[in-house]
């Protein structure tokens, strides 16, 4: 009786993989718990373990071979001779175990994209040299540019040290920074975020990362008393410049406690700035402009966006002003509005309405507080019709305050009642059927804008 | 060996029972079944069948093994995101705890919950939490409310060596304390909080004491030894349910597993999980406890090996066989 070993998935996102090392051999004898292999995912080199017990009969797939796929054969594993009643029972081996068609599409999760468009920047001079990066790099090299300047900025957080940060985002700050400005907390954010705004009102220039936005609503009470008040209670004598920031929205699979968009839960609190960039170059730059600021903000990244790649101008201190939306791509017919992850699916949607003929104009807002709504109202009176789009629920929404401000503030231009594309209104489901359908998709974007612009 | 499998069809033997009539063996089947479990998990997230975050609690079976031994039918258990172990110790089916990991309308939560939000009204299983020191609160509420109706119930709140540094258990300790609540919370000190080991998070690093100043009793125990956990466990749950209050019980233990399926765990030597593995391991320890005491024979064992692969194979089956929730489900159980 043989059964074949598989190539694992090790991480919700990964579907090939390196083989790096085995660490049995043709003929060896294991049992479950033993290490058979170590492999390379597109983050971390894991350990792979043994399930059944026999003896490794073949080697299927030499150590150092990139491109594994998940679920390939990499193995064959053979019972004792002697010993063949107790291996007879784990009959439904990996390879005899059927993959639905409904789970292998689920852990198929967007990786690294790239989007062939042009980010213009009026403020940067002719002839700007461009290089590739992914977001989670331009964040990382933001801080880092910002705590070489300035001394008073240091970065505290859960695994952000040693771990090099629960989804990498640290990468090498504890190395070149050390331990005094770049710390590991315990799991206590209601504490390292009150003690954050206190450090802010002393002096110091936090950056504060929640390893997700869900854990911070165990300090929401420190970011919106402590933070966002303090200068208007105290008459303007003192505030606290410190910058909340983590990955925001939901990921893949992980259910209702740690799938949330918060940013409609931040853009409503005066005293704050709320940003939520797309792409890297606005990661880095406004990351940048978030430190220096003298106010509390929040600072919205997304995890699924970290691995994606865009262009960052090669210049020294990139900034950009908090509060200025960007154009993305002109359009006459129709204005699509979203902000983080949501910029991606407006990108696909309106390459697909060129097909049929509509031209959209795209906006990514960047900042939530303050709210570029002249920038809005300017495409508006273009294109006479808009559709929102985020992953938030619909109820006091993004997408429900800037509907308000169109209604209030570009009436007469409207051809279409401005129209929403939002989350379910529903905690988020972990079956991988239901998330699909709880997520705003290109298709609901698609619809939703042949809608406004009465077209079937 | 239809005495083994009665034991892992019905999880642990929850009547009250005296030390003499505990059965070694029932200890030794349901850790067993928890191993087996988990890895079988392990491998249908590898396979892609499993999404999300998944933490294994491979290592730690000895601890709520030891513990659930000791509860009544009306005491109530609550825990955080590594509950897979705990579920089954409450007696809950094999088959829709995996077929709430797979994500499918057979699992205890209609595929909705995940594996980290899992719960059984009929097994006073709360769940199942996600957000690292919310249970601990909540499982002090269930047990004001067992006071408060007077049902004689205790509740049993499992918490990390991480979460023991949120501000919300300290309120609980306090509240538990002045208000004599029959809560027994008990610390799973495996020594890491994901990549962070305890003397890197805590300025006080044993644990048992941290209710010291509430004047709440704690006392440390071998969470690798099954006999010790449920001798500390008796002595803790007739201490909670007597009326004296709360009390903390800190298991030390051990994770075998990286936090989740994606930690590659290099915060620690492969050396050192190896050293616990061969040294300390709660379900070899026992084995070979009941060969040399003569309570079971290898063969037997073995035996119940087969049987419990039996049951998790049966499992995984059933949690892949099964259909996807309805889409009308994206709906339901919103509000009342
Ligand atoms: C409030 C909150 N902060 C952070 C996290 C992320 N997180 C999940 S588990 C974990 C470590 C908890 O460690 P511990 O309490 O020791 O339990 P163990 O995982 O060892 O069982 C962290 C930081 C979370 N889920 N909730
Ligand atoms: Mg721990």
């Amino acid at each position: 009786m043989s059964t074949q070993i598989l190539m694992p998935a090790l991480s919700p996102t990964m579907e090939e993989g390196k083989l790096a090392k085995w660490l049995v051999k043709e003929g060896d004898a294991v049992k479950s718990g033993d290490i058979l292999a170590e492999i390379e995912t597109d983050k971390a080199t894991m350990e792979f373990e043994a399930v059944d017990e026999g003896r490794i009969g073949k080697i299927l797939v030499a150590e150092g071979t990139e491109g594994v796929k998940v679920n390939a054969p990499i193995a064959v594993l053979v019972g004792d001779g002697e010993d063949a009643r107790a291996t007879a029972a784990p009959k439904a081996a990996p390879a005899s175990v059927p993959t639905t068609p409904a789970a292998a599409k689920a852990a198929q999760v967007p990786v690294a994209q790239t989007v062939p468009i042009k980010l213009e920047d009026p403020s940067l001079p002719e002839g700007t040299e461009f290089v590739t990066m992914t977001v989670r790099e331009a964040l990382r090299d933001a801080m880092a540019e910002e705590m070489r300047r300035d001394d008073t900025v240091f970065l505290m957080g859960e695994e952000v040290a040693q771990y090099q940060g629960a989804y990498k985002v640290s990468q090498g700050l504890l190395e070149e920074f050390g331990a005094r400005r770049v710390i590991d907390t315990p799991i206590t954010e209601q504490g390292f975020a009150g003690l954050g705004v206190g450090a802010a009102f002393n002096g110091l220039k936090p950056i504060v990362e929640f390893m997700t936005w869900n854990f911070a609503m165990q300090a929401i009470d420190q970011i919106i008393n402590s933070a966002a008040k303090t200068r208007y209670m105290s008459g303007g004598q003192m505030h606290s410049p410190i910058v909340f920031r983590g990955p925001n929205g939901p990921a893949a699979r992980v259910g209702a406690q740690h799938s949330q968009d918060y940013s409609a839960w931040y853009a409503h609190v005066p005293g704050l700035k709320v940003i939520s960039p797309y792409f890297a170059a606005d990661a880095k730059a406004l990351l940048k402009a978030a430190i220096r600021d003298p106010n509390p903000v929040v600072f919205l990244e997304n995890e699924i966006v970290y691995g994606r790649s865009f262009p960052v101008p090669k210049i020294d201190d990139y900034v950009l002003p908090i509060g200025k939306a960007r154009v993305v791509r002109p359009g006459r017919d129709v204005t699509l509005v979203a902000h983080s992850i949501c910029v991606g699916l407006i990108l696909e949607a309106a390459e697909a309405l060129a097909q049929e003929g509509i031209d959209a104009e795209l906006i990514d807002l960047r900042t939530l507080r303050p709210l570029d709504t002249e920038t809005v109202i300017e495409s508006v009176k273009k294109t006479n019709r808009i559709v929102t789009v985020e992953q938030g629920w619909p109820i006091c929404s993004i997408g429900s305050e800037i509907a308000s401000q169109m209604v209030e503030k570009a009436f007469d231009w409207l051809d279409a009642p401005p129209t929403k594309v939002t989350g379910k209104d529903v905690p988020m489901p972990y079956a991988a059927n239901l998330e699909k359908l709880a997520l705003p998709t290109v298709d609901d974007i698609i619809s939703a804008a042949k809608a406004v612009c009465y077209r079937a | 060996m239809s005495e083994a499998k009665k034991a892992v069809v019905t999880g642990v033997n929850n009547a009250v029972a005296t030390p003499n009539s505990v059965s070694l063996k029932t200890f030794y089947s349901d850790m067993l079944l928890i191993r087996r479990f988990e890895e079988r998990a392990g491998q249908l997230y590898g396979m892609g069948l499993i999404g999300g975050f998944c933490h294994l609690y491979i290592g730690q079976e000895a601890v709520v093994v030891g513990m659930q031994a000791n509860i009544a039918p009306q005491d109530q258990i609550i825990t955080a995101y590594r509950d897979h172990g705990h579920m089954l110790a409450c007696g809950m089916d094999p088959k829709g705890v995996m077929a709430e990991l797979t994500g499918r309308s057979t699992g205890y939560s209609k595929g909705k919950g995940g594996s980290m939000h899992m719960f059984s009204s009929e097994k006073h299983f709360f769940g199942g939490h996600g957000i690292v020191g919310a249970q601990i609160p909540l499982g002090t509420g269930l047990a004001f409310a067992d006071k408060y109706r007077n049902t004689g119930g205790v509740t049993l709140t499992y918490l990390g060596d991480g979460a023991a540094n949120q501000g919300q258990v300290y309120e609980s300790f306090n509240m538990a304390q002045l208000w004599k609540l029959p809560v027994v919370y008990i610390i799973e000190n495996n020594q890491y909080a994901m990549g962070t080991s305890v003397d890197r998070s805590s300025a006080q690093t044993q644990f048992y004491k941290r209710g010291v100043s509430f004047n709440i009793p704690g006392e440390e125990v071998d969470g690798m030894d099954v006999e010790a956990v449920y001798a500390a466990g008796r002595k803790a749950v007739e201490y909670c349910r007597s009326g004296n209050g709360p009390m903390i019980l800190e298991m030390k233990t051990y994770r075998y597993r990286g936090h989740s399926m994606s930690d590659p765990a290099k915060y620690r030597t492969r050396e050192e999980v190896q050293t616990v593995r061969e040294k300390r391991d709660p379900i070899e320890h026992l084995g070979q406890k009941l060969v040399s005491r003569g309570i079971a024979t290898e063969d037997e064992l073995k035996a119940m090996d087969k049987d419990i692969r039996l049951v998790v194979n049966t499992a995984a089956e059933f949690a892949i066989e099964s259909p996807e929730p309805d889409l009308a489900e994206l709906f339901t159980d919103v509000i009342a």
